[in-house]
């Protein structure tokens, strides 16, 4: 039951509502791809719409998505410009600790990045001419919460596979611009 | 108000070959800045991996909650990046004058070995102008 009683998500919209920052009419192709995973480095949902290129099997990519956020994170609480007491480069950070990143771009991909207090971290990889994601991200975790870890029958930690999440989820993305 | 708080230019290989800080809080002691290097060198390679659709040349920029980081890859590899403030406009064009800076002062340089630390005064003189001159036009506006 650890994901219960999170005291960001009770701050947030209550229930899903109106999505904030999306558009109607343009609704298109832009996400590729999400991954979730838990604090141990487990991938609880990956979901795909658009991706062309696969180089490695999907176990794999995984593994390699979280090392490379992990490593990120690392790299962002070393580099961080404003803080003095920076700590050792390649310590695991707890959720919340040190300057963190919300968002990378290449010229064929954006990765958003959203890193719950309970250390469930949200990855959603769209077109890299995309806007700020990080409303959306927040709305997704809502969701989470909502149709996941509310459902009785969802044992935390494993993979996800509630219906009505992605249901709700593949709705949203639909708009998101 | 620095704009620019450090530059750093990574060899092919992910060597550190040019470092400087412009005014960053908090010391970074010279292994710290070659380790960064080379961690920011292989999340470059991966980030190529892991795109969705192919061409993908890596992480041109990245933004977290204190800064954001803008990185250019030369055609051989060398990359240089800026760690800069939230939202500094420019960059990429900062980054092309470096590079400019870089051919003309230190691959011209007879005496500068590839792939080596530069150490090239005219460069550094250059460099800090280059940078001056954009601080001007940051606070001009």
């Amino acid at each position: 039951m650890q994901f219960f009683g999170g005291s960001a998500a009770a701050e947030m919209t209550p229930s899903p509502a109106a999505p904030p920052g999306t558009a109607t009419g343009l609704a298109g192709n832009n996400a590729n791809m999400l991954y979730i995973f838990n604090r141990n480095g487990v991938c609880l949902l990956y979901r795909e719409w658009h991706r062309p290129l696969h180089t490695l099997d999907a176990q794999q990519d995984q593994k390699l998505m979280f090392g490379l956020l992990f490593s990120l994170r690392s790299f962002t609480a070393k580099v961080d410009p404003t803080s003095v007491d920076k700590g050792n480069l390649g310590v695991p950070l707890l959720p919340g600790q040190g300057c963190s990143f919300y968002s990378f771009r290449t010229n064929t991909y954006k990765l958003s990045f959203m890193e719950s207090p309970s250390g469930i971290k949200l990855i959603l990889v769209t077109h890299p001419k995309t806007g700020d994601l990080r409303d959306a991200l927040r709305y997704m975790y809502n969701l989470y919460v909502e149709y996941v870890v509310k459902n009785p029958l969802y044992v935390p930690g494993s993979p996800i596979k509630c219906e009505l999440f992605n249901v709700n989820l593949d709705q949203y993305v639909k708009t998101l611009i | 108000m620095a704009a620019i708080y450090n530059l750093f230019i990574i060899n092919k290989s992910g060597g550190l070959i040019f470092y400087k800080d412009y005014g960053s809080a908090g010391r970074m002691d010279t292994n710290d800045s070659l380790r960064l290097a080379s961690l920011w060198h292989s999340m470059h390679a991966i980030s190529q991996q892991l795109s969705p659709t192919i061409g993908c040349f890596g992480i041109e920029l990245l933004q977290a909650d204190n800064f954001d980081l803008h990185c250019f890859q030369s055609l051989t590899g060398t990359k240089f990046f800026v760690v800069c403030e939230p939202g500094a406009q420019h960059m990429e064009g900062l980054l092309k004058v470096i590079y400019e800076l870089y051919t003309d002062f230190v691959l011209k340089n007879p005496f500068y070995e590839m792939e080596m630390p530069i150490r090239c005064e005219l460069f550094d003189i250059h460099l800090s102008q280059a940078i001056q001159k954009d601080r001007v036009v940051l606070l001009g506006r």
